[in-house]
């Protein structure tokens, strides 16, 4: 389990970072935390001809608060996003999910930009970001360009980011007023990519009623699902059943297609009610 | 004897250099040798058309490719069968690199030497092998149905069918009142030690000397394969136990290929080579356990007493069978566990599939035997609507009845007797640990609360210490320090600590002074290895035995000096004292130098030796009968095994929507014979209870029909994190002393891993009503069962 021979470069700043993958061409391949490319490479499952390592580009190690929007810096290791507490408040979802994200080793080395680049369906960042429409920023020698989630995932790791181009920012909006988020997930071991994960998302009107709400879900599709449920959340049992019926997952050596849609279900019930709770806590705090 | 340290929960002495990452293990070792890597099998059956080496070969820093043309004399011929058997007909063993056909993917099927790890791996990635691939034999049924063969000359996949029987089986099933019949099943899983194997070879050509590191439970087993492979006089081959970063097992088979290969390739290019294996080899390449289907008639009274067991079983073994039958023998005599059966006839079928052999795996066909009479057990409970525990008790072996003769061979050759043991009591302790008769209640709260409990219990009786023999050796020092040698070897049980518990009280001095190595065949030759559960009972009442004749000694050359008789002396603190009269003493260094007579003095204290100084001129310097120094050598070989026993009990929760599975609460009590040091026992229970729940809802091996294995990784196969087990296991001890040896001893390695399946498998039917067969069960698995009880 060695890797075979490739070039390595370690660039100091962004411009160069861009350059160098300009020149290197395809099969160059950028190694953020390292968490999901090493054992690719030492596996032999990936043979980059080149890695591109951007751990020394500090000018992309930062987490801020930018009006209603969350910056996450290619170089934010989950570890520290978790731990922002001026991110957490303003988007709680990210707190709620990258504390589902693997173990504290592994937060600390792996990138969330890169978890998002990365674009495993079971990944709980991605989920964040197709159900909170956020985007990822990209740069290269041919200039920058704003991703948005909705373009951003094409298939299982596969991702819109060519192999000439640095990510490096990933954009989230804050939560707005009288809204609410829940991630919720069935994992076989603590930390491990969940068998099946529901992320949701609740705004509700002045009168409590439920003005928008939606799901994204882990490991139910090739690239993350997000479900429109604005018209059953009110009742998280019938939105469970909505969802239900409308996932397709797929089995595997962890789970049967129908115990992951049942899940699928019971998980949506779940979140729900606890984004539904949060809106109404923060709908009150408002008041 | 003193019982100063024996019984005391020290802190074991290995930990402090473990922890502090002072630990040198196999790839801590070798930093100038040769790397060795494996072109391995992809396909589970083929065979091997070409094996084409030329686009290697300018992969720089390349050695030696070795394919098995290459091999000569001895090592040309398949590996030893270890443990021969009257009815294992087709015993087949592989050769150390493929010959012809792979069996399995994984199997070696050429050797690359290169200067480095990543260099040998850029060379076998080179090398081009022609396979025209075999229909593949995967799983018990497909081996059954024998459509295809693994090995052309082994009709049915058949390398043994073994029967065993007490009383009249068929008459016994007859003539009960009431007969059930279960088929149940096991999945395979593995030993998994976080350190895979790795062996180490360094050739001395001027002295033409091998010497060998091997991750290795049987340094001896091993120096006597390679010496007999590469055609060594066995004195001039070393083997070496490094720090051992786990086994449980799977270390014990040997020699692997790459064990003897790699001192091969060490010896022609002069140069020390190392082979470490990586997490994928070790899924592939080394061995698996478990895997067995069951087919169980039981028959029993009213009161559901057994009146007879009619018990068939599958064992799958992979490709080849180099340990031999030991597993399934394990199963079909233990699985009896503190039960008297009435009739017994057990009868099974060993066979081949084209995956990854079958070695012990802590347990060793214990858990898979415990599975199925525990699940007997609580069927009757069932089927008669008396409690769990009603129909255990009422087939428990009486403390009275002890020793209890099963009339059964064992997997040593010798009967299958029980030494010791108070079953009654141990349950009874079991059942207040747990509370069991309050249960009820607490099902009710969870019940209003919407959640679902459910409690489960399960029965083992161990064979632990098996023969032949172990040895030890206490020397004594001129500066005090004792210094003692077993040949077993060590992978994390504390045998530092608790061997130098037995020595510190029976010579009585401080346990610092005491310093053990084990595993070391340069310092002792004569051992079998650490498997077994024996080490404790094996080298421990060596060692005391050594410790005891080394004692002697020092009385006898103590008493000389103090003119005083030898039943009047006792050793404290390392000091030989005449009773009752202070002032008459002398230690134990001063006489290590007396016990040697010396022409030459090394220091001012050895001068008290020297031959001006000291001795009987009416006498010889050395007596006929003895020896020079101050040691003791002695030899434990008992007649039997010594059985141990003990009883889980486990609360667990399903969730009702999920299905998973939380364990609340997990309780042992265990009968190891008398406690050297219970902290250690405990931390094998924990390790233990770990790879039980493992066994019970986590871990797999997943074949596909091809032959592949699909979860080949630590992401995909669940060994448990600390999160998945219990954050605290409840043990209670009993101490029923062994008569088999001198310690009262018995052991306590595998203990903990034994009725883990079978005690949560009862706990999950009783919390849902559904009866359970098979095991791991996950969420997955347990949802589905529901819904086909729900439609029926
Ligand atoms: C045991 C284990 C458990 C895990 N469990 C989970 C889990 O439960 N949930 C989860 O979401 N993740 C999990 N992960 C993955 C973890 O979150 C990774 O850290 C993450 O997916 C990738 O981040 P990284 O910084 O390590 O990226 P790397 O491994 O360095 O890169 C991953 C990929 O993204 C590309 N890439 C990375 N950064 C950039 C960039 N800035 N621009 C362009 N391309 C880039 C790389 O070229 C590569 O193709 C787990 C990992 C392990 C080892």
């Amino acid at each position: 389990m060695k890797p075979a021979p490739f070039d390595y470069r370690r660039p100091e700043q962004v411009d160069s970072a861009v350059e160098v993958l300009g020149t290197l061409g395809s099969g160059a391949k950028v190694l953020a935390g390292g968490q999901s490319l090493i054992p690719l490479v030492s596996m032999r499952l990936a043979h980059p001809s080149a890695l591109v390592d951007i751990n020394r580009l500090r000018e992309l190690d930062y987490v801020r608060v930018d009006g209603d929007v969350v910056r996450i810096g290619a170089l934010a290791r989950h570890a520290r996003v978790l731990a922002d507490p001026a991110a957490g408040a303003a988007q709680p979802l990210l707190r709620q999910a990258l504390r589902l994200v693997a173990h504290a080793t592994i937060r600390n080395r792996g990138t969330t930009v890169g978890s998002i680049v990365h674009a495993d369906p079971a990944g709980e960042m991605t989920a964040v970001l197709a159900l909170l429409g956020g985007s990822l920023r990209v740069r290269s020698s041919r200039g920058e360009r704003n991703v948005t989630a909705g373009e951003l995932f094409l298939g299982p790791l596969e991702s819109d980011v060519r192999d000439d181009e640095l990510a490096v920012e990933a954009a989230l909006p804050v939560l707005p007023p009288s809204s609410g988020t829940a991630f919720v997930e069935v994992s076989r071991r603590a930390g491990d990519y969940a068998v099946c994960g529901v992320a949701a998302f609740v705004r509700l009107k002045d009168d409590g009623a439920v003005a928008a709400a939606r799901c994204a879900y882990l490991s139910v599709a090739p690239t993350p699902l997000v479900l429109e449920l604005t018209d059953q959340a009110a009742d998280p049992r019938a939105a469970g059943e909505a969802a239900r019926a409308q996932v397709q997952p797929e089995a595997d050596l962890h789970a049967s297609a129908d115990y992951r849609r049942a899940l699928a279900g019971v998980l949506t019930e779940r979140a729900l009610t606890q984004a539904l709770a949060a809106a109404r806590a923060s709908g009150a705090a408002a008041a | 004897m003193s019982t100063r340290w024996f019984g005391q929960p020290i802190p074991r002495v290995e930990d402090e250099r473990l922890l502090r990452g002072a630990g040198a293990y196999l790839d801590d070792l070798g930093h100038d040798a040769l790397a060795a890597a494996f072109v391995r099998s992809p396909h589970a059956h083929a065979r091997i058309t070409d094996v084409d080496v030329s686009a290697a070969l300018d992969v720089e820093g390349l050695v030696a490719i070795y394919t098995y043309d290459d091999l000569p004399d001895r090592l040309a011929e398949p590996l030893p069968l270890l443990i021969p058997h009257p009815t294992l007909t087709h015993g087949r063993t592989p050769y150390a690199l493929a010959r012809d056909k792979v069996h399995h993917v994984g199997a070696p099927v050429a050797m690359v030497v290169a200067e480095d790890r990543y260099l040998a791996e850029d060379a076998a990635e080179r090398i081009a092998v022609r396979y025209e691939p075999l229909p593949a034999v995967v799983g018990i049924a497909a081996a059954r149905a024998a459509a295809h063969l693994v090995h052309e000359d082994v009709p049915g996949n058949l390398a043994a069918r073994m029967t065993q029987s007490t009383g009249d089986v068929d008459a016994a099933l007859a003539a009960a009142p009431h007969v059930l019949s279960l088929d149940l099943a096991i999945e395979r899983s593995a030993s998994t030690p976080l350190e895979g194997r790795g062996v180490l070879a360094r050739w001395d050509a001027e002295a033409r000397r091998m010497r060998i590191w091997s991750s290795t439970q049987t340094s001896t087993g091993v120096r006597a394969a390679v010496a007999a492979k590469l055609d060594l006089p066995l004195v001039d081959v070393d083997v070496i136990t490094p720090d051992v970063g786990g086994g449980f097992g799977v270390k014990i088979m040997h020699p692997w290929p790459e064990e003897v290969l790699v001192p091969w390739a060490a010896r022609l290019l002069a140069r020390p080579v190392k082979f470490v294996e990586d997490r994928r080899e070790h899924f592939v390449a080394s061995a698996h356990e478990r895997g067995q289907l069951h087919s169980v008639r039981v028959g029993f009274d009213d009161d559901g007493r057994l009146l007879g067991l009619d018990v068939r079983f599958w064992h799958d073994h992979g490709a080849f069978i180099p340990y031999g039958l030991i597993v399934p023998i394990i199963t079909s005599t233990q699985l009896l566990g503190p039960y008297k059966p009435g009739a017994y006839r057990v009868t099974f079928d060993s066979l081949y599939t084209n995956t990854v052999i079958v070695t012990p795996y802590r347990g060793a066909g214990r858990p898979q035997g415990v599975f199925v009479m525990e699940r007997v057990m609580d069927a009757i409970a069932r089927e008669l609507g008396l409690d769990r525990t009603t129909v255990r008790e009422r087939n428990f072996i009486e403390p009275h009845e002890m020793p209890y003769d099963h009339g059964l061979v064992f997997q040593d050759g010798r009967p299958l007797i029980y030494d010791s043991g108070d079953f009654p009591a141990s349950l009874a302790k079991l059942k207040q640990l747990v509370g069991w008769d309050d249960f009820e209640q607490a099902r009710e709260t969870a019940r209003a609360e919407g959640r679902r409990i459910g409690i489960g219990l399960a029965c083992y009786v161990e064979g632990t210490g098996v023969g032949p023999y172990e040895g030890g050796h206490v020397v004594i020092e001129t500066s005090g320090k004792v210094k003692v040698a077993t040949g077993l070897t060590s992978q994390g049980q504390g045998h530092q600590t608790v061997f130098a518990q037995i020595v510190a009280d029976e010579l009585g001095v401080p346990l610092d002074d005491v310093e053990v190595v084990t595993g070391d065949t340069r310092r002792f030759g004569y051992a079998v290895g650490t498997f077994a559960s024996r080490a404790a009972v094996m080298s421990g009442s060596a060692i005391a035995l050594a410790a005891r004749a080394a004692k002697e000694k020092a009385l006898r050359v103590a008493g000389d000096a103090l003119e005083a008789n030898p039943d009047d002396l006792e050793i404290v603190d390392g000091v030989v004292r005449v009773v009752g009269a202070p002032g008459a003493e002398i230690s134990l260094g001063t006489v290590a130098v007396l016990s040697n007579p010396l022409r030459y003095a090394f220091d001012t204290a050895a001068q008290a030796a020297t031959q001006f100084a000291s001795g009987d001129p009416a006498k010889p310097p050395v007596p006929e009968d003895d020896e020079p120094g101050l040691e003791g050598r002695d030899y434990f070989s008992p007649m039997q095994s010594t059985f141990a026993n003990g009883m889980h009990a486990v609360v667990v929760e399903t969730d009702p929507d999920t299905a998973e599975v939380k364990i609340l609460r997990y309780c042992v009590v265990h009968d190891c014979g008398t406690l050297i040091n219970p902290r250690i026992v405990e931390g094998q229970i924990h390790g233990g209870v770990a790879q039980g729940v493992a066994g019970a809802l986590y871990e797999r091996m997943a074949y596909d029909d091809a032959g592949q294995l699909q979860n080949a990784s630590f992401m995909d196969f669940l060994m448990p994190y600390a999160s998945e087990v219990p954050s605290s296991v409840e043990i209670d001890h009993l101490e029923t002393p062994s008569p088999m040896n001198p310690l009262g001893i018995k052991g306590a390695g595998e203990a903990g891993v034994i009725p883990g399946a079978a005690a949560i498998a009862s706990a999950i039917e009783d919390a849902e009503g559904i009866v359970l067969t098979s095991m791991p069960i996950s969420p997955s698995e347990l949802w589905e069962l529901r819904r086909s009880k729900e439609t029926g």
